[in-house]
């Protein structure tokens, strides 16, 4: 279980969460939603610790990881994956060594397992004969799929997904929601997915968070969310243009 | 003027707060290097960057240097008929002050910018973050063996300096000029003592860890995007060159 508690952060002058709480149900699919510059990313970077709040707890199993030595928060870590909004594969890296990467240094299988294993996780993505290519050499699909079998291969409990399907088409976009929702079935991690992606999103998470202004504003099941009266919930499900978030109103 | 004063202390401040996070980054490195130097195999592929890839630019310089310091020590000594000791004069310029120096700034520009470049466009595509997220340290893997790298190769790179050099002074002055070369040998290893090459080895090798912390330290506080890289590169290259010459006056006070 993840829990952030009144947590506040700045940027210099420009506060990003305002005393933002939020609980992540264990073992099911989070969607975090809001408008663009609102701190969903920011707030993904506090869970795994890459951010330190000004106020406020991080709590990972009901442990702050807040003040801990690199040692302990690794400790932490080894129970996250991350899956980056641009994919962040080791450019200088082909597919295979950045996906073999996590299991050369942190495990001590042989050569054929490790091959085995990369095969396996690369398939299981979609993805063939693109071993001996460089991340540049891929599309933006390709190299979130490349990210996403780099991410579970140590079959993390939870898996961090920064807008996961930023930049692509709609087909793609459709395949990677499809592709997180079996592996979450099917290796039941808790997920947390930072996404702009309406409605494709409602289909993939458990629970939808809407986030606005550094805070929750509503945390629910998709059904309710979807069903919200409220005016900045509203906007942001129906893209309409009037409305308190271009006004600033809410 | 309170504007002015302020802007004084806040620059003043900030200075501080940049050489607190510099000392604290060297600090962090030397326990690192220790701790966990890094998987042979990556301290070999950055020996073969910084310097078996700087081999050719250290072997170019090496040698017109020393043919420069043969022509001008070969006009100088003349006037006092001293030609013999131009072979003394090239080699303890070179062995104890431009062998070190020079070899350091080819370094720096050649792979100091490189090291700040790599690892800046790391920090901005999140690779580094990505490591942090698999519970790796990214000292281990980008740090470590770059120190190690540098502090091996930059020694070593200087002492195919001096020689190269030494040979340099040795075409214009004996084949060129016609100075006597067992006089130009001779007075040599008469005149350099161990200490002269334990002093360049020692400037030398300090130099390899002020190229291995600017280039690490800027590319890993890089700014944002492809301005904040270039930025951090050009920064890199003048600071590492600049704290070379300060560093090498002070060993030089206190070596000599």
């Amino acid at each position: 279980m993840i829990e952030l508690v009144n947590l506040h952060k700045s940027f210099g002058s420009q506060a990003v969460l305002n005393g933002l709480d939020l609980s992540v149900p264990t073992g099911k699919t989070t969607a975090v939603i809001g408008p663009s510059g609102e701190g969903k990313s920011v707030m993904l970077k506090h869970m795994i610790g890459l951010l330190t709040p000004d106020q406020g707890d991080v709590l990972v199993d009901g442990a702050s990881i807040l003040g801990l030595r690199r040692t302990e928060l690794n400790r932490v870590r080894e129970k996250f994956a991350m899956v980056f909004q641009n994919a962040a594969l080791f450019d200088s890296m082909t597919v295979y060594e950045n996906v073999a990467f996590p299991l050369e240094e942190k495990t001590s299988f042989s050569r054929d397992e490790i091959n085995a294993r990369v095969e396996t996780a690369l398939r299981e993505v979609g993805l063939k004969e693109v071993n001996r290519k460089y991340p540049d050499e891929l599309s933006g699909g390709m190299k979130k799929r490349v990210g996403l079998a780099r991410a579970l291969l140590l079959e993390p409990q939870i898996v961090l997904f920064d807008e996961p399907t930023t930049g692509l088409d709609p087909v793609i976009r459709r395949a990677i929601h499809q592709l997180i929702k079996e592996t979450q079935a099917k290796f039941g991690f808790t997920a947390v997915i930072v996404s702009h992606d309406i409605p494709d999103i409602f289909e993939v998470a458990h629970h939808v968070a809407m986030l606005y202004r550094g805070e929750i504003l509503q945390f629910g099941t998709p059904e309710e969310i979807q069903g919200s009266d409220h005016p900045v919930v509203r906007q942001f499900i129906t893209g309409s243009l009037d409305g308190p978030i271009n006004s600033g109103a809410a | 003027m309170t504007h002015f004063i302020r802007a004084i202390g806040r620059y003043g401040l900030s200075f501080l707060e940049e050489l607190g996070r510099m000392g604290q980054f060297l600090l962090h490195a030397g326990y690192a290097l220790l701790r966990q130097p890094g998987r042979p195999v990556h301290v070999l592929k950055q020996i073969s960057f910084i310097g078996a890839k700087s081999l050719f630019v250290i072997v170019l310089t090496a040698a017109f240097t020393g043919m420069v310091l043969g022509l001008q020590g070969y006009y100088t000594l003349a006037k006092f008929g001293s030609e013999g000791l131009l072979g003394t004069a090239v080699a303890l310029s070179l062995i104890r002050e431009l062998g070190p120096v020079l070899s350091a700034l080819m370094v720096t520009g050649r792979a100091g910018s490189a090291i700040t470049a790599e690892i800046g466009i790391m920090r901005i595509s999140e690779q580094i973050d990505a490591l942090e997220t698999m519970a790796l340290d990214p000292f281990k893997y980008l740090v470590s063996p770059k120190f190690i790298a540098a502090m091996l190769s930059v020694p070593l790179l200087c002492a195919i300096f001096d020689v190269v050099g030494i040979y340099g002074g040795w075409l214009v002055g004996v084949k060129l000029l016609g100075v006597n070369p067992g006089a130009y040998f001779g007075e040599m290893y008469r005149s350099v003592l161990w200490k002269d090459i334990w002093s360049g080895m020692v400037k030398s090798y300090s130099f390899g860890v002020i190229i291995a912390w600017i280039g690490c330290y800027k590319g890993y506080y890089a700014g944002h995007g492809a301005e904040g890289v270039s930025k951090a590169t050009t920064e890199s290259v003048v600071l590492t060159s600049v704290l070379i010459l300060v560093w090498d006056y002070f060993l030089t006070s206190i070596l000599l």
